[in-house]
């Protein structure tokens, strides 16, 4: 007889141990599918998880990109997840991320042709502010009206696509792209891009920036009064209350928070990989980010092994689809296998499953 | 350990085995999945045709979905460094990140779709489409019962709007009072904003639609409602049997063997390539018979004068939206003109989306 009994405290092993265990039964399951449509499951899984890190002609290429794929994805995931450990939803990454850009790309091309050091920290503080922003407007509908927060920055995003689309055709559009929509490229840019730092890796600033905000959202959750008191609101709002929690302060300085980190990392994509602001500019990252916060279990640590996972799976099966013709929609449901098996083994840490022999009583 | 240490030096073994037979390696890399029946499915078409005719060799891959900007500039990063001699980049949004990964390539060969930077080994080739988009506006304008025709459009950009005032002008002159509405998507490919789009265009009392996105959700539409439409770049029958009029078909089979034959000869060079129904690079789908025959007839004698070169959609006089001269009578539009064509003919209504 199999029964599960709540463990007192997370289990230590099994957190090590249900990735190791998910990535396992991926394998076991992709393979299967793989198979299934007449690939060679062994190459498939492979090319996906092994190539991008070990192939010999693309390795050096592959791996510097895994982490500047997965960088916007952790700084995203990191600011979500302080507020989700408060219970505070912020669903509209994806729009403050597009708002931040569009605040440094508005910045940076006031200033052109004009050469000048100071054009790029302005740009990152326009990023800053221009994803705080757009989340504060939900922050504010919350505290204010009891609006819900989850509708109000899922909308904001939609609201944010069109503002894209309407500024890529009109007042930031290249006067010199011949017709076309979208703005001109920062990459030409020099006061206002975000160049590779290391040739031939594509790593940037916002890689190091990450990076940075990893460590300090670690130390913030760890030592400081306010990571205290964000996690005491996602336990107990009357309990936190009693200790001094200003629910509407916290509201709003998680959902500022985290709509800022969403927009420096619209900044720092616009400015490096992506170069220009056209209306399909973001690619989903801020959804992906709430995956990832999960993944990562809403911790720093575990966040950043999640998003470079993620990461990871992208380039890997783009591989695979080059390499192997592996359909996408195939590697779709690879990556979608790796999530629920993640996700669905996690119990493993939280309960323990006891084998009872049935008594009669 | 010793196991997987073996199990990678026989991986890599046989990955370094593979790459030692020479034949051109070709990738291809599609905005949409190749399963949209309509833009990157004839590209694939395309390749399928390439592998049909040069077989051993040549060898392709392809990499589909793969978003315009920061990601394709990877893909295509990946694609040259794992040993492509020849990439075909299919689509408008790859434009800067293919100029930038030939730059770091030089000896890896690009052709890019629908663009107009090209480099000396960045080639640039797009289709006539408007010349298609003549032929289905004359068809829409002899069979439209209602006088208005529904337009989904994608994008506000030159290629876009060019087809727009094709089908317009050719409705125009055969139907005086007919009526275009359009409805922008801002997507290639998103069936269902496309269906909401067929569906607000039908509520605008629109009898046929045309549409300048991917996949057959319109179609789909037309079909419930009993109506008619166009295929878009594919034949697109099956998803309408009785709505489904003509299709503008996209055919780059024999564009992408020539052009490959190049690279394999060395006769391969950089330039840009614009071809319409006269050199097969623009089809038409068979005609339905809901089409009357006259009509028919009609299309039929259009399709053979744009093919012979004794006609060109856009001949004067035309007149711009707001009432300026655009061509004077039997002028002929220029090529730099229609390439960034940026306004309405006269008698659209509404504004190109700012």
């Amino acid at each position: 007889m199999l029964q599960l009994e709540p463990r007192l405290e997370n289990s230590r092993v099994w957190i090590i141990a249900t990735p190791v265990i998910a990535v396992l039964c991926t394998i076991i399951a992709g393979g299967a599918m793989f198979a299934l449509l007449g690939i060679n499951p062994v190459q498939a899984t492979q090319t996906i998880f092994w190539a991008p890190l070990f192939d010999p002609e693309l390795s050096a290429y592959a791996r510097p990109q895994i982490l500047v794929k997965a960088a916007p994805l952790i700084l995203i995931a990191i600011g979500l997840s302080i507020g989700f450990r408060a219970n505070i939803w912020n669903i509209g990454a994806e729009g403050q991320y597009v708002m931040g850009a569009i605040a440094a790309g508005a910045v940076g091309l006031a200033f052109y042709p004009l050469d000048a050091w100071y054009i790029f920290p302005l740009m990152f503080v326009a990023g800053l502010v221009g994803g705080a922003a757009w989340g504060f407007i939900p922050a504010m509908l919350k505290t204010r009206f009891g609006a819900n927060e989850i509708l109000v920055s899922l909308m904001l995003v939609y609201v944010a696509e069109h503002f894209l689309a309407s500024v890529s055709l009109g007042f930031l559009r290249n006067p010199d792209g011949s017709g076309f929509p979208g703005s001109r490229n920062f990459q030409q840019y020099e006061s206002a891009a975000n160049p590779e730092l290391i040739a031939g890796t594509g790593i940037h600033l916002g890689v190091i920036f990450a990076i940075f905000v990893v460590a300090l959202a670690y130390a913030l959750i760890r030592f400081h009064r306010f990571g205290y008191q964000v996690n005491l609101t996602g336990k107990s709002l009357r309990a936190a209350r009693f200790s001094g929690v200003n629910p509407t302060k916290l509201t709003i300085a998680c959902l500022c928070l985290s709509g800022a980190l969403a927009g420096l990392a619209g900044m720092f994509e616009l400015t490096g990989p992506a170069g220009q602001l056209t209306i399909d500019f973001n690619v989903g990252y801020g959804f992906t980010a709430i995956i990832v916060a999960f993944l990562g279990r809403l911790h720093p640590i575990g966040i950043t092994a999640a998003g470079l996972l993620m990461a990871l799976t992208y380039i890997g099966g783009e591989l695979g689809q080059f390499m192997l013709n592996l359909p996408s929609a195939a590697i779709q449901a690879f990556q979608g296998m790796l999530l629920f098996f993640l996700l669905s083994l996690e119990f493993l840490t939280t309960y323990r499953i006891r084998f009872k022999l049935k008594r009669d009583a | 350990m010793k196991k997987i240490l073996m199990l990678a030096a026989a991986f890599l073994l046989t990955a370094s085995i593979s790459s030692v037979a020479d034949p051109l390696k070709v990738g291809f890399i599609y905005v949409g999945p190749t399963g949209d029946h309509g833009w990157t499915y004839e590209h694939d078409q395309g390749r399928i045709a390439l592998e049909a005719a040069l077989g051993d060799q040549i060898e392709t891959s392809f990499v589909e979905s793969v978003p315009e900007g920061a990601d394709s500039e990877r893909v295509l990063t990946q694609m040259a460094l794992s040993g492509h001699d020849l990439i075909y980049t299919t689509s408008f949004g790859y434009m800067d990140p293919t100029i930038n990964v030939a730059q770091k390539f030089p000896d890896v060969k690009f052709e890019h779709a629908t663009g107009y930077k090209q480099a000396d080994n960045v080639a640039t080739y797009s289709a006539r489409f408007y010349e298609g988009r003549a032929v289905i506006g004359h068809i829409a304008g002899r069979v439209t019962q209602s006088n208005v025709i529904g337009y989904i459009a994608s994008f506000p950009i030159p290629e876009v709007i060019r087809g727009i005032n094709s089908a317009y002008l050719h409705a125009k002159a055969v139907n005086p009072d007919v009526e275009m509405k359009i409805v922008w998507v801002f997507s290639w490919f998103d069936p269902a904003k496309e269906a909401d789009a067929a569906q607000a265009l039908i509520d605008q009392g629109a009898d046929i639609l045309m549409q300048h996105t991917d996949s057959p959700a319109a179609m789909n539409i037309a079909e419930d409602a009993g109506i008619f439409a166009f295929g878009q770049a594919s034949d697109m029958s099956k998803f309408g049997p009785n709505a489904h009029l003509t299709a503008i078909i996209n055919n780059w089979g024999p564009y992408y063997v020539e052009r490959t034959n190049a690279v394999i000869d060395g006769t391969w060079t950089s330039g840009d390539t614009w071809d319409g129904i006269g050199a097969e690079m623009v089809k038409m789908g068979p005609m339905s018979d809901k089409i009357p025959a006259e009509v028919q007839q009609e299309a039929q004698a259009l399709i053979a004068a744009i093919a012979n070169g004794d006609y060109h959609p856009f001949t004067g006089p035309i007149s711009r939206q707001d009432g300026s001269a655009w061509l004077n009578d039997g002028e002929i539009a220029d090529d730099g003109t229609l390439l960034g064509m940026n306004f309405y003919v006269e008698g659209i209504e509404g504004d190109i989306p700012q």
